[in-house]
């Protein structure tokens, strides 16, 4: 496995160093030449990106693909997944072995500036958080002073625990593995007293546990984790194609249109849905696509309430609640800015 | 008339410049395909603004690493991160390779053996070792049989100095105080004067034939002097005992599960193809010899040390370094199972959080390149002290 991973960081590398130079502009004609997008995601993470038992993709993250999809092609089922683990999903965007990164992806100034990568958004706003077993009777992040954590290679979750620690004055020993599999697998056989990642995932993670029941999530949030789609800097179109994507789900919930009344939607008067919608505008055109693009995103994919509630909300069984993620006009800070 | 032939051949059929000039050639072609590589990846990588430098070595590494043989804190640099799991690297394969090594002798003249049963146990742990991935086997200890262990709290307890649970194997850890180095000495003077003793009892043979038992006479050298100069000098080395506190243990020392589990699986399944390797050789020797040193009346372990070994050797050693070069390999393996090595601390969690894949990749590969050659080197000078010496 572990050579396998040499393996690909070396194919990566050899494909940048074979490369023709990439000229800005490229991706979007090259998406639409291939017929598909190549979309890289989480290798299972339930609600966020996961094979369900009809052997399709879904997820949070998913429907970012599926979106992008729709806006291009019209059809949301026109994506090829790469499941990637966290060590392995830079090189294989920067490489070129994907079109768009959708997986739980911390958004941080690293990588942002020096990866050659550009975050378009962020599609959850989650914090790092503990999972415990719930017999070692601990109830704050406070009592963990000698503890064990069972953490995953090449995540912010890393850096984030160090520094907890270290500024809260208390030691630690940190395993880390390469899966998540591995990562649970170990917490659940009592390898370590704590499991930490985001708190969405734990609660992810939890619900894959032998029993559930046995573990609990610490009140305490000891980082921000602004997760986000992810493409290469060098392509500014696809930039703007991939974060109007999101706005244009984001825009969809606040104007109130939803994949059931999207049709009946079209005749609208107001103008925001009318742009919006394509009936009014150009604005397909400006990031190089046909102007039903958002008609196509909210008709298949949904709103991002839809998608939110039916991936990791209530109508899941994650039923994780808005909180942070709830539009600006709701109590969150999910905000897009108008399209004009 | 041969030479005036020769002299009229035009320059381009003779045979040496042919040579010489395809040589060239193959070296410019291949020097121009790498220039060309390092030229490209440099551009494309601007291209992609993805930065490239060695300064990321002096910056904070800001993560913490479970097991380090130097010291290394979250605040240490990636040099140091570089160089914990460059150590961590080092001494699970020497270990593996030591162990690996005694297993395999061991199963390969069991395969030998007369007795049915030895032979046949020792041909099916070669068979389905050899013949089953290592990263199944690393799995399987490490998921199968180390985390099947108790929990910290229900730890095996062997006489209150060892506990044995899913953290690991706790020990006393040995902290020697000053004086404690007058018994080091003492333990160097002794294999010292076991050598020297070596040297004498062998000339003596040669000269007289008369043997001196210096395997028994070293052992007792090199353990009863140092153990002398312990008492002298006043016991000077106290034990640090582990102990239950909080969370986990405390005190002593760990061998970790990660640790465990791997070098189990490099060291068993390396050991199979030892073993056959050890088999082959000892079958190599000619049976007659065997024969001949039994009908002079040596016993059979000293036909095997004086007669069959050192001629099986020879076959032995280079195969042997090719297996000692694929366990350091097999040793990045460890990620699977969260043992910090070299791959792991450094192509991965340093690859990751500073985004240098091409500078990191670059150097981990000249690590193990290094590692191998280095193994290599040295086998090949054993290998020439003990190669057939033509008198
Ligand atoms: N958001 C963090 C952590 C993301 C992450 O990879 N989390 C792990 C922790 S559970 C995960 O999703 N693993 C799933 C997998 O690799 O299959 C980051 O971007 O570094």
């Amino acid at each position: 496995m572990k050579i396998i991973k040499i393996l690909a960081a070396s194919a990566a590398i050899a494909s940048l160093s074979m490369a023709a130079n990439a000229h800005a502009g490229k991706t979007l004609d090259a998406v639409k030449a291939k017929g598909y997008v190549q979309c890289g995601v989480n290798t299972g993470l339930p609600g966020f990106s996961s094979v369900n038992s009809q052997g399709k993709w879904t997820g949070l993250d998913v429907d970012v693909c599926r979106a992008i999809a729709a806006a291009v092609f019209g059809d949301a089922s026109k994506v090829h997944y790469t499941p990637l683990t966290a060590k392995e999903r830079f090189t294989a965007l920067q490489s070129g072995e994907i079109d768009v990164l959708s997986r739980n992806t911390t958004w941080t100034m690293t990588r942002d500036t020096s990866l050659g990568l550009s975050f378009t958004g962020v599609n959850y706003y989650d914090g790092q958080g503990f999972l415990v077993k719930k017999s070692l009777g601990v109830n704050s992040a406070k009592q963990l002073n000698g503890a064990t954590f069972c953490i995953q290679a090449g995540t912010t979750t890393e850096l984030n625990l160090a520094d907890y620690m270290r500024s809260h004055h208390m030691k630690y020993q940190a395993v880390t593995f390469d899966t998540s599999d591995a990562t649970a697998k170990a917490f659940d056989n009592g390898r370590c007293d704590v499991l930490t990642s985001d708190q969405s995932q734990l609660y992810a993670l939890r619900t894959q546990l032998k029993n559930p029941a046995s573990a609990v999530v610490l009140p305490e949030v000891i980082s921000k984790e602004p997760l986000g789609p992810v493409v290469r800097s060098n392509d500014i179109e696809w930039f703007n194609l991939v974060k109007w994507v999101g706005f244009a789900m984001k825009n969809a919930e606040w104007l109130g249109v939803t994949s059931k009344n999207v049709a009946e939607m079209k005749k609208s008067s107001n103008p925001n849905i009318q742009r919006l919608l394509g009936v009014s505008g150009d604005f397909g055109k400006m990031i190089g696509v046909s102007n039903d693009w958002a008609y196509n995103i909210v008709a298949q994919v949904g709103n991002y309430g839809e998608s939110f509630e039916r991936n990791v909300g209530m109508d899941s069984p994650l039923k994780i609640k808005r909180g942070l993620n709830a539009l600006w006009t709701q109590g969150g800070i999910q905000y897009a800015p108008p399209i004009r | 008339m041969a030479d005036g032939v020769t002299d009229k051949t035009p320059w381009w059929l003779n045979q040496r410049l042919r040579g010489f000039f395809a040589q060239a050639l193959v070296i410019a072609v291949t020097a121009g395909f790498l220039a060309f590589l390092a030229y490209n990846t440099q551009v494309n990588m601007q291209a992609r603004g993805i930065t490239n430098s060695l300064d990321f070595f002096s910056q904070e590494a800001g993560f913490g690493i479970i097991q380090s043989l130097i010291p290394y804190s979250p605040t240490s640099t990636y040099a140091q991160a570089f160089l914990v799991g460059l150590t961590n690297t080092l001494f699970i394969s020497a270990v593996g390779i030591v162990l690996a090594t005694l297993l395999g002798l061991l199963v390969g003249i069991a395969r030998l053996s007369s007795n049915w049963l030895v032979s046949r146990l020792a041909g099916a742990y070669v068979e389905i070792f050899r013949n089953t991935p290592l990263l199944l086997q690393i799995f399987f200890f490490y998921f199968a049989v180390m985390q099947a262990l108790p929990a910290v709290r229900q730890s095996l307890d062997v006489g209150g100095l060892m506990f044995v649970n899913n953290r690991g194997v706790y020990l006393p850890r040995p902290v020697p105080e000053p004086a404690f180095w007058a018994v080091v000495g003492a333990l160097f003077i002794a294999i010292a004067a076991s050598l020297w003793l070596a040297r004498w009892a062998r000339r003596r043979q040669e000269a007289t034939g008369q043997p001196f038992p210096v395997f028994w006479s070293g052992a007792a050298l090199v353990i009863v002097l140092p153990l002398v100069v312990y008492f002298i000098v006043g016991q000077p080395l106290r034990w640090s005992v582990p102990h239950l506190a909080g969370f986990n243990f405390r005190g002593g020392m760990v061998a970790i599960p990660e640790f465990t589990a791997l070098l189990l699986a490099l060291t068993i399944y390396t050991a199979a193809s030892i073993a056959e390797i050890v088999r082959s050789g000892i079958q190599a020797v000619s049976h007659g010899q065997t024969e001949a040193a039994l009908s002079l009346g040596l016993p059979q372990w000293r036909v095997l040390q004086l007669v069959v070994l050192p001629q099986a050797l020879r076959v032995i050693i280079p195969p042997m370094t090719s297996q000692y070069l694929n366990l350091t390999k097999n040793s990045s393996l460890a990620t699977a199972v969260g043992y910090p090595d070299l791959v792991s601390v450094f192509a991965g969690t340093t690859l990751n959080q500073t985004g240098q894949a091409v500078v990191i990749i670059g150097i981990t590969m000249g690590v193990y390149l290094t590692i191998s050659l280095s193994i290599s080197l040295l086998m090949n000078l054993y290998n020439k002290r003990v190669r057939l010496v033509e008198r």
